[in-house]
């Protein structure tokens, strides 16, 4: 397991790669999401008040 | 896209429907198109002869670079459509991809950089590929943000729409770069005549994960656009309330 963790010396610049990929990725993904949540929740509530 | 299909799928109350319906769909496929990248990428290739383990990172590093300039093809038409034809559903594509594809070109840099260190012995060169991609964040930046520049909303998508036309020649820099410039950066070896020049087992992960890129920007990209246009309607409905609520209120006395 840690030999393969160790990518052969070369873990310092594989894993942090994908380390920022996945942060950055995941992080866009989330606020797009919630902005969208927000979006579809404020107009729900204009609605429901009958205007 | 001409005249009937474009005005078809282009119609704002069409997509968000559309939207609504893809949506799932292109989550589910973008989890496991990266479940299954990943694990090829990871786990089920082998390294390289002359890269070692390093080549794991190309790909992250190529899928993301793709998709970076696919992203800003997708602003920079978006942008000409808006300039030319007015369309508000171009202007909403534009501004909610533009985020997406500015991820993907950051992720590259980085991975590219990271790859550089041990395989050339430097993080960063400025040669011609390097410095045109770096362009091509810059060029992101600054859309985003012109964007948010002007109060008048309107305003701040002309003059973003007209720097992301103007920045489409760095694509054609970027893609040619390492043809016409004696770069640091090897050749095409994936998109290239005579068909991709690396072995299946390493072009598996890489295509997958491409698709898998492919995937999340068009996911994050429609619920951006779902959103952009839902707030705009909610802006138009709270407008529409504030000036009409004169004429239902009883006139004050002594007006």
């Amino acid at each position: 397991m840690s030999e393969y963790l160790a990518m052969g010396g070369y873990a310092a610049f594989i894993w942090p790669s994908y380390g920022v990929a996945a942060v950055l990725l995941v992080v866009l993904f989330v606020l797009s999401a919630r902005r969208l949540q927000a979006a579809e929740r404020a107009l729900d509530d204009k609605d429901s008040e009958g205007a | 896209m001409s005249g009937s299909a474009f005005h078809r799928f282009a119609n704002p109350g069409r997509f968000l429907r559309l939207a609504s319906t893809v949506l799932p769909w292109l989550a589910a496929a973008t989890a496991l198109c990266f479940a299954v990248g990943l694990y090829f990428a990871l786990f089920a290739s082998p390294p390289d002869y002359q890269q070692g383990e390093t080549v794991r990172i190309m790909y992250i590093h190529v899928p993301a670079a793709w998709i970076a300039m696919f992203a800003y093809g997708w602003v920079g038409l978006a942008s000409a459509a808006a300039l030319i034809w007015r369309h508000p559903l171009a202007d909403v594509a534009a501004e909610a991809a533009s985020p997406v594809g500015a991820v993907f070109t950051f992720v590259a840099l980085v991975s590219g950089s990271l790859w550089g260190r041990p395989m050339w012995g430097t993080y960063w060169a400025w040669d011609a590929r390097l410095t045109s991609f770096l362009l091509l964040f810059f060029l992101y930046l600054g859309h985003i943000a012109l964007l948010n520049a002007f109060d008048d909303r309107q305003r701040g998508r002309r003059s973003a729409a007209v720097l992301a036309v103007v920045g489409l020649i760095d694509l054609p820099i970027i893609k040619f770069a390492v043809d016409w410039w004696n770069t640091l950066h090897q050749p095409a070896s994936v998109i290239k005549m005579g068909g991709p020049s690396i072995d299946a087992s390493m072009l598996r992960p890489l295509l997958i994960m491409a698709l898998a890129c492919q995937c999340y920007f068009f996911l994050t990209t429609f619920m951006r656009m779902r959103a952009l246009l839902l707030e705009a309607r909610q802006r138009t409905l709270a407008t529409r309330r504030n000036t009409a609520r004169p004429r239902n209120v009883a006139p004050v006395r002594g007006a």
